[in-house]
């Protein structure tokens, strides 16, 4: 008659909470694990991006304009044959052709400069809080430059450039998102549970706003801030102008979302349990979107880079000093560049990596939102 | 009905079958070492609760076991020069050696073994008319021409009894009703003349008097065709009245094999004996309701519904101008006297689950009143009740749910979702809610202790009284039960509802229980009220209505219903109710 036979033969289920649930289906999903394994990687570069950063990102040598990458060598060979584990480039000298001018630079056989893993290098203020010095890979003698990412044409090193602009272009993703989210849940929140008019007027508007051109909605809201704002100002306002696009799309996922729940059994209990409107909706409809919500809020932040990196890009977004991909890439325009310097396409490439990484993430969570679809009956 | 033609040489035989899934915890063996044969022209039952693998048996013959099971050991031999089809086909298959992708055994799908589905609508596709989709089958495996196949087509729907077949073969899935839906389904199967025909659940998703005709449909092509038939099902009333021979599976494992009277009469296996029990017991009045009814007769109408009505407005065209309305509920009166369990029973649609919804508001309703006393002894009219007085009403009516799997938040632990009408009204919190929410637990026979899990660890008929636990959380007065048990295997099912009347005799509650299930309703209730397109058709003892039905349309729900014993198979007469416009 009893049903439940032996308490304890339940015991390992019993901690498997959602988030234990989704935690399982995920690991499952192999891209999505290299992508969370991406951003997490995105995301320290962009937190200590000082450290990562071998020198100033603003640091400029006019000796050492559009010098080309170098490759790191990691076992240090000495001319009697021994040797030893120290990472090392070659060393290059600029050439000028007498008659052209025509720049080139040319290794300088037996000059290696030496690197030393978290040495001391160039002071910096790691969020304006902590003087530190050490970095990452710095050049064994101070004041020696080396570029594994080549230079850019005021001999500024690629590689902090771009370290630094991880910062800028990740968290205009994230911060961006949060107010698009902020935006979306509000208005599909209230469009889905109240239904009726106001869903219709509601929907019109976000069908109104998806059917604005976005690119020349963008230039002209960002032409239209004031020349004479600081950098902060600029920042803060281009991620507005983004996420008052980007919020509908959420919108619509937390209006089906609600639309669903909102015929569902145990919504329903919920009512006759006497809950208030407020209690219903935070404390038994959200819960059960928010792995929904963390999914497309993933798969939001790399519509958002992309936008910023299309408005740098085309000198409309963020501006110098600020460094992000977008600001990098408008180096990148002429076709100069391209012939000559093409490792200045390099915060290209990880614009497309961070952005693969962050779908490949945004799927898996989709894919794994919903742990009760296999395991619940 | 022992007149049917018996062949000594099965034509398919299945033996030793295993189906594993691999699980994060190790393979899973869906089917262990099942074995049985299918004989041409009788007709095989395999019975089982929930989760027994008689539904991946069935798809392991056709190698279309969903992803990622596969069939690890076993024979499945079609015998093909045995049936009357495949005279001078060679020889015998063994489908478990086929490939699952491979063309051989797409040959056999659909030609010489046909499948139908439980769910009509999901199984055919809404974007094809019906023609298209059974003149599919048709040209796939006979390469016949265009008008050819319309022609069976049109000839095969009116072998499954459709209505006006020269119209209707045009049409979309979405314009046939359920049943029409299962025929067309049928249809599809015979297109080829299929010497097997597979039957998993075909009738579950409808309702009883469909359930009859499509029944008596398959029994009637089942005799015209020869076919050899393995028929699913879950319902021991089904079994008795279709079945020749019987297998019972449990936990993937062949329980009891036998001929249908050996299995009725002298099951041999504890569990075949509990699963008849079970049965027979829910077609008889409850010895202990009749008890308590002896002891303590019902008291004063606690509800009085008079002229209900309730209207859904269905807005289409263009902005939702043209309106037009469905009546689920029109002037529908019905009382419910203290102490006693009042059974609502109707086919789909009837609108009995908006009246219980009705009851609550969780639905308003469009018209009449309901007149309910409380606790305090004053009457109120809860159809016009404002908010603050709903809620309080709605802790002295309670409801319990159909689904146990939609009808608990997942987000929550047990304890967190009984608890919440506790901990909303500001009754309890903390340490005396935990102590409470414990008692709860107990009292619905499930131990204090599993508070802290979350509803995906219990089964259906554990969370069934989790449910049941929150419905009485309050000391509620009345009850109103959706189908409650509808979700349930038969061997819960009566354990679910001895629960209702345990509790119904500790806690002096009143139920409307709304039901499709006569047998479930006869157990449980003392009056029953017969809906019909939204209206009561007929109300009276449960005894005297199910004995000595007044209304015709009673009539042909009760004739509908199988009965579980094979030896009355066909001696009811069945009639269908036809209304007089």
């Amino acid at each position: 008659m009893a049903t439940v036979v032996d308490p304890r033969a339940h015991a390992h289920t019993e901690v498997a909470s959602q988030w234990r649930l989704m935690w399982w289906s995920f690991r499952r999903h192999r891209l999505a694990m290299i992508g969370l394994t991406i951003v997490i990687l995105l995301y320290l570069i962009a937190l200590f991006a000082e450290f990562f950063a071998p020198f100033d990102p603003q640091a400029a040598r006019a000796r050492d304009v559009y010098h080309p990458p170098q490759r790191i060598h990691f076992v240090d060979t000495a001319e009697d044959g021994s040797w030893r584990l120290n990472p090392w480039v070659q060393d290059y000298k600029l050439e000028r052709d007498k008659f052209t001018l025509q720049q080139t630079y040319v290794p300088l056989e037996g000059e290696r400069i030496r690197l030393d893993f978290l040495g001391s290098g160039e002071p910096y203020t790691l969020w304006g809080l902590f003087a530190l010095e050490t970095r990452l890979l710095v050049p064994e003698e101070q004041g020696r430059r080396f570029y594994l990412f080549g230079a850019d044409r005021l001999g500024r090193d690629m590689l902090s450039r771009t370290l630094h602009g991880t910062r800028i272009s990740m968290s205009i993703g994230l911060v961006g998102v949060l107010v698009s989210l902020l935006l979306g849940l509000t208005l599909g929140g209230i469009s889905g549970y109240y239904g009726g008019t106001v869903d219709m007027v509601i929907q019109r508007i976000i069908e109104f706003v998806l059917s604005l051109p976005t690119i020349p909605i963008w230039l002209g809201l960002a032409a239209a801030l004031p020349a004479d704002w600081t950098a902060l100002q600029r920042y803060f306002a281009i991620t507005l102008i983004l996420s008052l696009i980007g919020w509908t799309e959420l919108a619509r996922v937390v209006r089906g979302r609600f639309l669903a729940l909102r015929t569902e059994d145990f919504v329903t209990a919920a009512t006759l349990d006497g809950c208030s409107e407020k209690r219903l909706i935070f404390r038994h409809m959200l819960p059960s979107m928010a792995s929904h919500i963390i999914a497309s809020v993933t798969l939001a932040i790399p519509l958002m880079i992309l936008a910023e990196t299309s408005l740098s890009f085309l000198g409309l977004g963020l501006q110098q000093p600020i460094i992000s991909w977008g600001v990098l890439l408008k180096e990148a325009q002429n076709i100069r560049s391209i012939a000559q310097a093409p490792w200045l396409f390099i915060p290209g490439v990880f614009v497309v990596v961070a952005v693969l990484a962050l779908n490949f993430l945004g799927d898996g969570l989709r894919d794994a939102a919903d742990p009760y679809a296999q395991s619940g009956r | 009905m022992t007149g049917r033609p018996t062949t000594g040489e099965p034509v398919l035989e299945v033996r030793n079958l295993v189906t594993e899934f691999p699980l994060r915890t190790g393979p899973f063996r869906a089917v262990d070492g099942v074995s049985f044969e299918l004989h041409a022209g009788r007709t095989l039952c395999v019975v089982g609760e929930s989760g027994s693998g008689k539904s991946v048996t069935a798809r392991s013959i056709l190698q279309i076991v969903d992803q990622p099971g596969r069939l690890v050991e076993g024979e499945i031999l079609l015998h093909r020069h045995r049936t009357a089809k495949g005279a001078g086909a060679d020889d015998t298959v063994d489908l478990a050696r086929l490939n699952p992708r491979s063309s051989a055994i797409r040959a056999i799908r659909g030609r010489d073994v046909a499948m139908i589905f439980q769910e009509p609508m999901s199984s055919l596709s809404p974007v094809h008319t019906i023609g298209d989709q059974i003149g599919e089958s048709i040209r796939l495996h006979g390469a016949t021409s265009r008008r050819d196949a319309r022609r069976r087509t049109i000839d095969l729907l009116r072998q499954v009894e459709i209505p006006d077949p020269e119209s209707a073969i045009d049409r979309y899935t979405f314009e046939y009703s359920g049943g029409m839906r299962q025929r067309a389904m049928i249809a599809m199967a015979l297109a080829c003349n299929p010497s097997i025909l597979i039957a998993d659940e075909p009738t579950t998703a409808l309702d009883v008097t469909t359930q009859a005709e499509i029944l008596d449909l398959i029994r009637r092509l089942q005799q015209s065709h020869g076919m050899a038939v393995m028929f699913i099902t879950h319902d021991m009333g089904v079994v008795a009245e279709i079945a020749d021979e019987i297998v019972v599976m449990r936990h993937g494992k062949l329980v009891e094999r036998g001929d249908v009277f050996a299995i009725f009469e002298r099951p041999e296996h504890a569990y075949t004996r509990m699963l008849i029990d079970a049965v027979k017991a829910l077609d008889r009045p409850s010895r202990r309701r009749l008890a308590m009814r002896a002891a303590k007769p019902p008291g004063a109408a606690v509800l009085d519904i008079d002229g209900l009505e309730k209207v859904f407005h269905l807005s289409s065209g263009w902005f939702g101008r043209k309106r037009s309305t469905l009546k689920a509920v029109s002037d529908l009166d019905l009382r419910l006297r203290a102490g006693e369990n009042l059974g609502v029973v109707g086919e789909s649609g009837s609108g009995k689950t908006t009246l219980g919804r009705c009851i609550l508001r969780v639905l308003e309703p469009s018209g009449g009143t309901i007149r309910y006393e409380t606790r305090s002894g004053e009457a109120v009219d809860l159809t016009a009740l404002d908010r603050a007085a709903l809620t309080r009403i709605r802790r002295e009516i309670r409801m319990v749910f159909q689904d146990p799997f939609a009808s608990l938040n997942p987000r929550m632990t047990v304890q967190q979702v009984i608890g919440e009408p506790l901990l909303v009204a500001g009754l309890l919190s903390g340490r005396d809610l935990a102590r409470r929410v414990g008692e709860l637990l107990e009292m619905v026979g499930l131990p204090a202790a599993s508070m802290e899990r979350y509803p995906h660890a219990f089964s259906g008929g554990q969370r069934q009284r989790i449910g049941i636990a929150r419905a009485i959380a309050l000391d509620p007065k009345v009850i109103v039960a959706d189908e409650p048990t509808s979700a349930l295997d038969v061997s819960i099912r009566t354990q679910v509802l001895d629960l209702l009347l345990d509790l119904q005799e500790r806690l002096d509650l009143s139920f409307v229980f709304i039901s499709h299930d006569i047998g479930v309703i006869r157990y449980f209730c003392d009056r029953i009220a017969v809906m019909y397109k939204g209206g009561i058709v007929e109300t009276g003892e449960t005894e005297t209505v199910c004995a000595a039905p007044d209304h015709a349309y009673t009539r042909s729900l009760l004739s509908a219903v199988p009965h579980p014993d094979p030896r009355v198979r066909g001696e009811k007469k069945r009639h269908r109710y036809v209304e007089q416009a």
